[in-house]
């Protein structure tokens, strides 16, 4: 009887958004008299920061600083429409939409600055801080507030746009019933250290290093918040949520706060985490959906270190100690 | 059944409200008072959400009834910030990107406030100790753990 270490490896590649007979996202974006933007939209905002993202995305379009947009998420009575927020589907679905929207409403604004300014709306570019510009004479130039308050008063043009993202049902091949659920994949990869106790059955991940290829990170920080819990999250499915533990016999499940298991702060195993930006051909500057991906790859991981260190397959999760424990008992000669 | 009168202090102001007599205090300031920053997650006193200060011990508002509460000082997360200034606290979650949902985070700063009350300068081992009792699912708790040990030590430098 003894404390065991193993190492175990695993990648995973994770489609963003899935294809249920066709994924639509739409957007609108208008301006107020003042110029700020608002970005309406049916998706939903449950914390992984896509007022944010999106308030960046129509901002990068449009060309004025970030704080000039606000993001009005998540009434689906009033809003466009939205498939959801799930399968990591909303930066990269939601993202496309509101640069369409952005564009439509950017060519609006540069149309009524252009006849503020007598130029031509070819002529003109952004400065990104709220200021429209003639290219190669910036000395002559005009305020995005002074353009809405023009459309609004002056002008009597709406400055907005509409924005559809859709990726169009894929149907399977006949013959071989291939087909595409999605059309962009964020990768990782993940290293698992453990340590098995063969006698109780205990397992405890001492390390994990993950590295993410999630397209390009449109908030850095966000991204590595997202990447951050989520390996939480896989290594506390691989070892310890479930509300059936012997399913499909319902006993012993859990049924609150205090019978379902997850890591607490003092159960943190060392966590690494690198991100490798390769910007995907459709996604809104480059994004794929990293908020799922995140907590897949440290379950197999982490089932091959236990492999690796007591000679086990647990091929159901959670791998808790008695699963271990009996598949030890099975394995050894009598 | 007769209401019950309950009064006390709520983040320096005070209230006083007519209860039904078995209200938790977790209830009565959601929504007798309108201070919904502490959160309901489990209410059976697991999830550490409805974390509330109470004469500078760490309580629990799900599990404390209102009426126990007569005369007490209480404090709640939307009391910390200073004529728009946040608490160091406040600012140290954002700054460490330690929130994303935002349900656990009053709680979290309830019990961490409490312990820097006491500790100002904690070690590692006692923040995972004082943050042990609330649960978080978004962030894996290091971001948190890492704003609580930074405004700890913004504390002291303030002080020094």
């Amino acid at each position: 009887m003894a404390i065991r270490r193993g190492r175990g490896v695993a990648a995973i590649n994770y489609p963003t958004g899935m294809n249920l007979g066709g994924d639509p996202t739409q957007a609108l974006v208008h301006s107020t008299p003042t110029g700020n933007f608002m970005v309406t939209l049916s998706s939903v905002d449950l914390g992984q920061g896509m007022k944010q993202i999106m308030a960046q995305i129509c901002a990068e379009t449009i060309g004025v600083p970030t704080d000039r947009v606000v993001v009005d998420t998540a009434d689906t009575d009033t809003g466009p429409h939205c498939m959801g927020t799930f399968a990591s589907r909303g930066t990269h679905r939601a993202g496309n939409a509101v640069i369409q929207a952005a564009k439509e409403a950017r060519q609006v604004m540069l149309e009524v600055a252009a006849e503020e300014l007598e130029v031509n709306a070819s002529d003109l570019e952004t400065d990104g801080q709220g200021n429209i510009l003639v290219k190669g004479a910036p000395q002559k130039s005009i305020s995005i507030f002074d353009v809405a308050l023009s459309a609004h008063f002056k002008r009597g043009r709406s400055i907005s746009g509409r924005g559809m993202f859709l990726i169009p049902r894929s149907y399977p091949e006949k013959e071989t019933g291939a087909m595409k659920p999605s059309t962009c994949y964020a990768h990782a990869c993940t290293v698992a250290e453990v340590e098995v106790d063969d006698e109780t059955g205990e397992v405890t991940v001492l390390t994990v290093k993950n590295v993410f290829e999630i397209g390009r990170a449109l908030n850095p920080k966000m991204v590595e918040q997202q990447l951050v819990g989520g390996s939480w999250m896989g290594i506390s499915h691989a070892l310890y949520e479930t509300t059936e533990p012997y399913y499909p016999n319902r006993d012993h499940g859990g049924t609150d706060f205090n019978q379902y298991l997850m890591p607490g702060p003092g159960d943190l195993a060392e966590t690494q985490i690198i991100v490798l930006e390769r910007p995907s051909a459709d996604g809104p500057f480059g994004a794929k959906g990293p908020g799922e991906m995140c907590a897949n790859p440290q379950i197999p991981a982490v089932a091959n270190a236990v492999f690796d260190a007591v000679g086990v397959r647990i091929d159901t999760l959670p791998i808790t100690p008695e699963r271990i424990l009996r598949a030890l008992k099975a394995q050894a000669p009598n | 059944m007769a209401k019950v009168p309950v009064q006390f202090t709520l983040n320096g102001a005070e209230k006083a409200e007519f209860i039904d007599s078995g209200t938790t205090l977790l209830h009565a300031l959601r929504d007798k008072i309108g201070d919904t920053s502490p959160k309901g997650g489990c209410h059976q006193g697991t999830c550490g959400a409805c974390s509330v200060i109470i004469d500078g011990e760490l309580r629990l508002s799900c599990l404390t009834l209102a009426e126990t509460c007569n005369g007490a000082a209480i404090t709640t997360t939307s009391g910390l910030s200073e004529g728009g200034v946040l608490h160091p606290l406040q600012r140290a979650f954002l700054d460490a990107f330690a929130t994303q949902c935002g349900f656990c985070t009053p709680g979290m700063i309830m019990a961490a406030k409490v312990l820097l009350d006491h500790t100002p300068n904690p070690s590692r081992d006692e923040v995972v100790e004082a943050l042990s009792g609330n649960i978080c699912r978004c962030t894996g708790y290091e971001p948190i753990i890492q704003a609580v040990l930074t405004a700890a030590r913004s504390n002291s430098q303030n002080a020094a």
